[in-house]
């Protein structure tokens, strides 16, 4: 599949990177979308979420046309947008789960 | 079907299942030697459930679910029924002989039941996702939205579930209730849910989700409604309860509040399959993008991704390849046409690979549940 990012609603200010990504590549964007193309400045796992704008701290973050959180920093456009820059609105574990395996950190196993 | 009434009948069961050698014969059963009402309410649904033509109900014959009981009920179905207690009829080899020779009766008495053509509107269908990736509300998700909308416009029946994975969406699914009534049944249910997560500090979202792309709980969730279709939701059904009419309807499995939590929601895939089944739901998808083995008892499992390299690596499990909606070389009507197709044979008789495999599998906990929605509980009156 050739590298594209796939933004799911007009108002989402996130979209889907459908390929990994490497950090300076531009890439075709496609699905409900003004901008043609988006320029990644972080690298970006298939399947996690690159911001399509610059975010600031404490914005929601909306996908799907509806929140799905809040930034917990700035978020430049084109960067990886995890959970090391954003958080649930709900759910406070999620905040400390490992960005690139998801495995709890909270818990121990001495 | 073979029903052990308690963990101590579940190996003669068992041996009675795998000795008729028939892939039409399986098992359900429940654990505890205390009953539970759900559980039994559980029981009784796969008893009245289509897909099921007779009943062996086996019980060791000191526990609380009564065996005689159960099978009553599937006589009163109109169905080959018949139960036993190991400790009368003499022990493990006994009870095997006996119930293996019942079962083996029962399978040729069945051959000869007369069959009718059916249509969508027979049909009701469930779906629930597990192990979700970003390609889940995509692309999985999303092409059984779209046949839901089809299934329903043509006057069959829909149903899905998992409340607990629509964190953030309260107004989103309260807007698309068809009634007033449906309406409080769904705000009612997202808060009672909510409140349950917050109280236990546990949202539905696992490391491999996390893992695939999604962030939050409300990330997950959007894509998870997206099953659910457009339409309007009729009304939301309590585990076991059968949908008085046609159309669309949101399945609660959360326990309701009582003593204890007595319960847990979502403990595993297997247990919403058997929920929405327990609904009378014909069939039942699975929606994965990370991958899963599972069938269920009772009704067949259609296993969706819409991560194509999941369903390369797993083909002999995965059914259905949703993928070409992401990768641009099918349309979302397109596809659901497809899915229709594949309902259809399915429908029909043919295998699904979970069939295929000899994957029957089953889960019925301890859970406290009200038998319809209870915006004003008893327990809060007076």
């Amino acid at each position: 599949m050739n590298e594209k990012v796939f933004q799911v609603n007009l108002q989402d200010n996130v979209a889907v990177a459908l390929t990994a990504l490497e950090a300076g590549s531009t890439v075709p964007l496609i699905g409900d979308t003004e901008q043609k193309e988006i320029t990644a400045v972080t690298d970006i796992p298939v399947g996690h979420k690159i911001a399509l704008r610059d975010i600031s701290d404490g914005e929601d973050i909306v996908k799907y046309g509806v929140v799905i959180g809040h930034a917990i920093k700035n978020i430049p456009k084109g960067s990886w947008v995890h959970l090391e820059e954003m958080a649930s609105n709900y759910d406070e574990r999620s905040s400390h789960l490992d960005a690139v395996t998801g495995a709890p950190k909270d818990m121990s196993y001495k | 079907m073979v029903i052990y009434t308690v963990k101590c009948s579940e190996f003669v069961a068992r041996q009675i299942v795998e000795r008729t050698n028939s892939r039409d014969v399986e098992l359900v059963g429940f654990d505890g030697c205390t009953d539970n009402q759900y559980a039994i309410n559980m029981l009784i649904s796969m008893i009245r459930h289509p897909n099921v033509g007779a009943v062996l109900a086996v019980g060791l014959g000191c526990e609380y679910i009564q065996p005689e009981w159960l099978a009553d009920i599937a006589t009163q179905e109109g169905k080959l029924s018949s139960w036993m207690f190991i400790q009368k009829e003499g022990g493990t080899r006994l009870s095997i002989q006996k119930g293996e020779s019942w079962a083996s009766w029962a399978i040729r008495e069945l051959r000869s039941t007369p069959t009718v053509p059916m249509t969508w509107k027979d049909l009701v269908i469930g779906a629930e996702c597990g192990g979700s990736d970003y390609t889940s509300g995509l692309a999985g998700n999303a092409v059984v939205g779209r046949f839901f909308d089809k299934l329903t416009s043509l006057g069959g029946t829909a149903i899905f579930e998992e409340i607990v994975e629509a964190v953030g969406l309260k107004d989103v699914l309260v807007k698309r209730g068809a009634t007033e009534k449906a309406k409080e049944e769904i705000a009612y249910t997202y808060d009672k849910a909510l409140e349950y997560c917050k109280s236990v500090n546990q949202y539905s979202v696992s490391p491999g989700n996390f893992a695939g792309g999604l962030s939050t709980i409300e990330e997950k969730s959007m894509g998870a409604i997206v099953k659910s279709g457009s339409g309007k939701i009729q009304g939301v059904l309590k585990v076991a309860q059968r949908p008085e009419k046609e159309g669309l309807w949101l399945l609660d499995s959360t326990p309701d509040p009582y003593w204890m939590q007595f319960g847990i929601t979502n403990p595993n895939d297997n247990e919403g399959l058997m929920d929405l089944i327990s609904c009378g739901a014909h069939m039942v998808f699975l929606v994965t993008g990370r991958g899963s083995v599972v069938g269920s008892a009772v009704g067949p499992c259609v296993k969706i991704t819409g991560n194509h390299e999941t369903f390369e690596r797993m083909s002999e499990d995965m059914e259905f390849d949703a993928s070409p909606i992401l990768e641009g070389t099918k349309s979302m009507a397109e596809m659901a046409d497809d899915l229709a197709r594949y309902v259809a044979e399915i429908a029909d008789g043919k295998e699904t690979k979970s069939e295929a495999l000899g994957h029957k599998e089953f889960f019925i906990p301890y859970k406290y549940q009200e038998n319809t929605v209870a915006i004003h509980r008893k327990c809060e009156e007076g």
